[in-house]
């Protein structure tokens, strides 16, 4: 595997070689010194053209963990606002020679392009309302460290899964790794013929007791503008996933930012059926492990080898 | 149908406007002449004399006199020139994209003859004198006659009629929005009202902005895994049954312009029931993909409005152009600069050209697999002219020389040797196809001839 666009790209076993080297970069970030040399000498460039704290935080920390060189551009302050293209912007960022491009864009099919233009690896940190890859894997991590296996089990996703990159690409990893999965919303935020994707489509949280994982997207506040949903009053009526709702082995995710009280209570989001915090700590290792396994090895995904003994590392880099 | 005064027939101006140049005068010998019109189907000599067609006799029979040169047509085939009332010459304002010396020339090389081109331009065409101009621009630079429509609505705006009656006295041929539908249904009806005084058919590109709602791609499963935000294929069908109604009301005639979804061409043939005055058109791209095609994310080659829609869709426009349903093929050329779609699919234009391969691109994916005759492929690439009052040319003795030359053995990748369009957006791109266009004659002066193809037995 060279890039990483959609996870699409990435079968079962793809899928569990990156959990596992997650697994042991965790075991890394238990340590006094976290940091390991992997990367030494190489450059990852991460370009994001939309605002981001966990993802575009967390790819750059975890490049800096690996030891490599890292550059991070915001679309604000740089030239894209004086109007440079994706292209050209993209060129001149290729001219560090970096190993990988992390890139978060507003359009779809954004990292589909970027192959054809630069040498580097690409790694999809969100492409319009396409694919977030690296968030599934480590929804994925995260849900495989609480209830192991996700082979029979059923999760149900709730909320604007018409404008969510994070459904269309959780829908396909949790169903590649054996779950079952139930979108749940108003009709105008669930996308017209989504059931030939395998899931089954609900517009209430009516038998919401059967769910094992509950995880919940972000009602963003303009939709209210575009009539999606009449009121955000109403829409939390409906949708909103609080302790009435939730049975006490029930869990939670969230791939923030929240809107408290609105998707979901506060008493959820700080109660222990919640995985929101899990999440954004897998995020971390996770996207070590992307990296690692697009930088260290030939262009597949490896099964066979471990990270660097972390013994061998004792010197901060 | 309004049964009003009778209005002063003013003479207008020739609706087409070309360069003046030589008059050609060949003898295509031995050709295969088809011509959907006259009836015309089987081996002749061809004699223009002058831009004139003098002679058609038995092949072997002419004999080229004095400068005249003769093109060995053996093998090859001569149909009437084709029509295309539906291009985006980009004059005045785009000429980055394309001029009417490129565009025209693109047309020559696909075998055209005639074109009407569209008013989005930059300023629209919206007043007498940009038609003035054009028209002026056109005897200077136009290879292939060409039509200017106006704009319905000055500026494009939807919000004032524009001074129909002294357009069409400039000659505009029409008139169109297309770029933008008319969403305005009073604005529509006062157009069309104003039309039975003044004529010339109102072009619409249907589609309500509402519900297209920003849309990238046809609205479907493919839309839905790209998640690219969808146009319904209802966007189309509920304008076109709002303005058959209108039009049905005012007794007016409208031309649906490149039609693309199942729905909208039972809305077609309703209103066509109902006795409106309605003609559609399709273009080649609507009838050889679908979204399918969108999977590559190659905006050059499949972004453009109307979307490419679903494999139903495209069988029910082809069944249309078979009973009649669809009067014309029209190829909506949009031609766009590279960095205009060198960008994410959702932030490119939308737009490709198709002026240089329809007859080729149809020819390989329809006539060759036996879905379609080559005679309707020729008849419906030929009259798109009549909405407008442009009657298709003619292979006959005395009509002006509007012919082209095919050969249809020929096979050719489309863009390896380049583009006539000064833009390079075409679907076709890399596509290899077998037909292709060898000589053009266009208002009775040779337009194009292909590079590499030698003419004459000398």
């Amino acid at each position: 595997m060279k890039h990483l666009l959609s996870i699409e790209d990435l079968d079962r076993d793809g899928i569990e070689t990156i959990l596992e080297r997650a697994a042991s970069f965790a075991e890394v970030s238990r340590r006094e010194i976290k940091k390991v040399p992997t990367l030494r000498g190489q450059t990852v460039v991460t370009l994001f053209y939309e605002s981001s704290t966990r993802t575009s935080s967390s790819f750059e920390l975890a490049a800096k963990r690996l030891s490599a060189d890292v550059v991070s551009v915001k679309a604000g302050g740089s030239s894209v606002d004086k109007g440079e293209s994706l292209k050209d912007t993209v060129e001149t960022l290729s001219a560090y020679g970096p190993s990988a491009i992390v890139l978060r864009h507003p359009h779809a099919g954004s990292a589909d392009m970027l192959t054809d233009w630069v040498d580097a690896a690409v790694i999809n940190a969100g492409d319009g309302m396409h694919q977030h890859p690296s968030q599934t894997l480590l929804d994925l991590f995260t849900l495989r460290n609480s209830i192991g296996s996700l082979e029979g089990r059923s999760i149900w996703i709730i909320g604007d899964v018409l404008h969510s990159r994070v459904a269309r690409s959780n829908i396909q990893g949790f169903q590649k790794m054996g779950a079952s999965v139930t979108v749940a919303g108003p009709p105008t935020l669930i996308p017209r013929g989504i059931e030939s994707t395998g899931c089954e489509v609900r517009y209430s949280l009516d038998g919401l007791e059967s769910a094992d994982v509950v995880y919940l997207l972000r009602l963003q506040n303009e939709r209210m503008g575009e009539n999606f949903v009449p009121s955000i009053r109403e829409y939390a009526r409906l949708f909103q996933v609080n302790g009435r709702r939730l049975g006490p082995r029930q869990l939670v995710m969230h791939p923030g930012p929240v809107n408290r009280g609105i998707e979901i209570s506060s008493d959820v989001i700080d109660s222990d059926r919640s995985l929101i915090a899990e999440q954004v700590a897998s995020g971390l290792v996770v996207r070590m492990a992307i990296l690692y396994e697009l930088l260290t090895g030939p262009e597949s995904v490896r099964i066979d080898s471990a990270p660097e003994d972390p013994v061998q590392i004792g010197e901060p880099a | 149908m309004n049964g009003g005064p009778e209005t002063v027939e003013q003479p207008l101006p020739e609706p087409l406007v070309q360069r003046p140049g030589r008059l050609a005068s060949v003898l295509l010998a031995g050709a295969s002449i088809m011509d959907p019109v006259t009836g015309l189907d089987g081996t002749y000599d061809l004699m223009v004399e002058e831009g004139r067609i003098t002679e058609i006799a038995d092949a072997g029979s002419l004999t080229a006199s004095g400068d005249a040169e003769t093109v060995d047509g053996n093998g090859k085939f001569v149909f009437p020139a084709f029509f295309d009332p539906h291009v985006h010459l980009r004059t005045p304002g785009q000429e980055y994209k394309e001029d009417l010396e490129t565009g025209t020339r693109a047309a020559a090389a696909g075998g055209y003859a005639g074109l009407l081109a569209m008013a989005n331009t930059s300023p629209p065409v919206s007043s007498p004198a940009d038609i003035d101009a054009l028209r002026h621009r056109a005897r200077n630079e136009a290879s292939v006659p060409v039509g200017f429509l106006a704009t319905v609505t000055r500026g494009m705006e939807g919000r004032e009629l524009t001074d129909m009656a002294e357009l069409r006295e400039a000659g505009a041929v029409g008139f169109t929005d297309d770029g933008v539908p008319v969403t305005n249904p009073g604005i529509l009806r006062k157009a069309l009202q104003y039309q039975a005084m003044c004529g010339g058919r109102i072009a619409l590109h249907e589609e309500d902005p509402d519900l297209s709602a920003g849309g990238a791609m046809h609205e479907g499963e493919i839309s839905l895994e790209l998640g690219l935000r969808g146009v319904p294929s209802i966007t189309e069908s509920v304008m076109i049954a709002r303005d058959a109604a209108i039009a049905g009301y005012e007794g007016g005639a409208i031309q649906i312009q490149h039609l693309s979804a199942v729905e909208s061409i039972e809305a077609v043939r309703r209103a066509r029931a109902d006795g409106v005055d309605i003609t559609c058109e399709v273009t080649p791209h609507h009838l050889c993909l679908t979204d399918e095609a969108v999977r590559d994310l190659n905006a050059s080659k499949h972004k453009m409005n109307p979307p490419l829609r679903s494999e139903e869709d495209r069988q029910a426009l082809i069944e249309a152009l078979l009973d009649g349903t669809i009067d014309c093929i029209a190829t909506d050329h949009a031609p766009h600069a590279v960095e205009e779609k060198e960008v994410p699919y959702e932030a490119a234009m939308m737009g490709v050209t198709g002026l240089e391969t329809a007859f080729s691109s149809l020819y390989t994916e329809l006539v060759l697999p036996g879905t379609i005759p080559l005679s309707l492929l020729v008849e419906k690439l030929g009259c798109g002219g009549a909405p407008f009052g442009i009657d298709p040319f003619r292979i006959a003795v005395g009509q002006a020389a509007n012919i082209c030359l095919v050969d249809l053995e020929a096979e050719w990748t489309v863009g390896e040797q380049g583009y006539e369009s000064r833009s390079s957006n075409s679907w076709c791109d890399g596509r290899r196809l077998t037909g292709k266009v060898l000589m053009t004659l266009a208002g009775g002066q040779v337009a194009y001839r292909l590079r590499s193809f030698s003419l004459g037995v000398a």
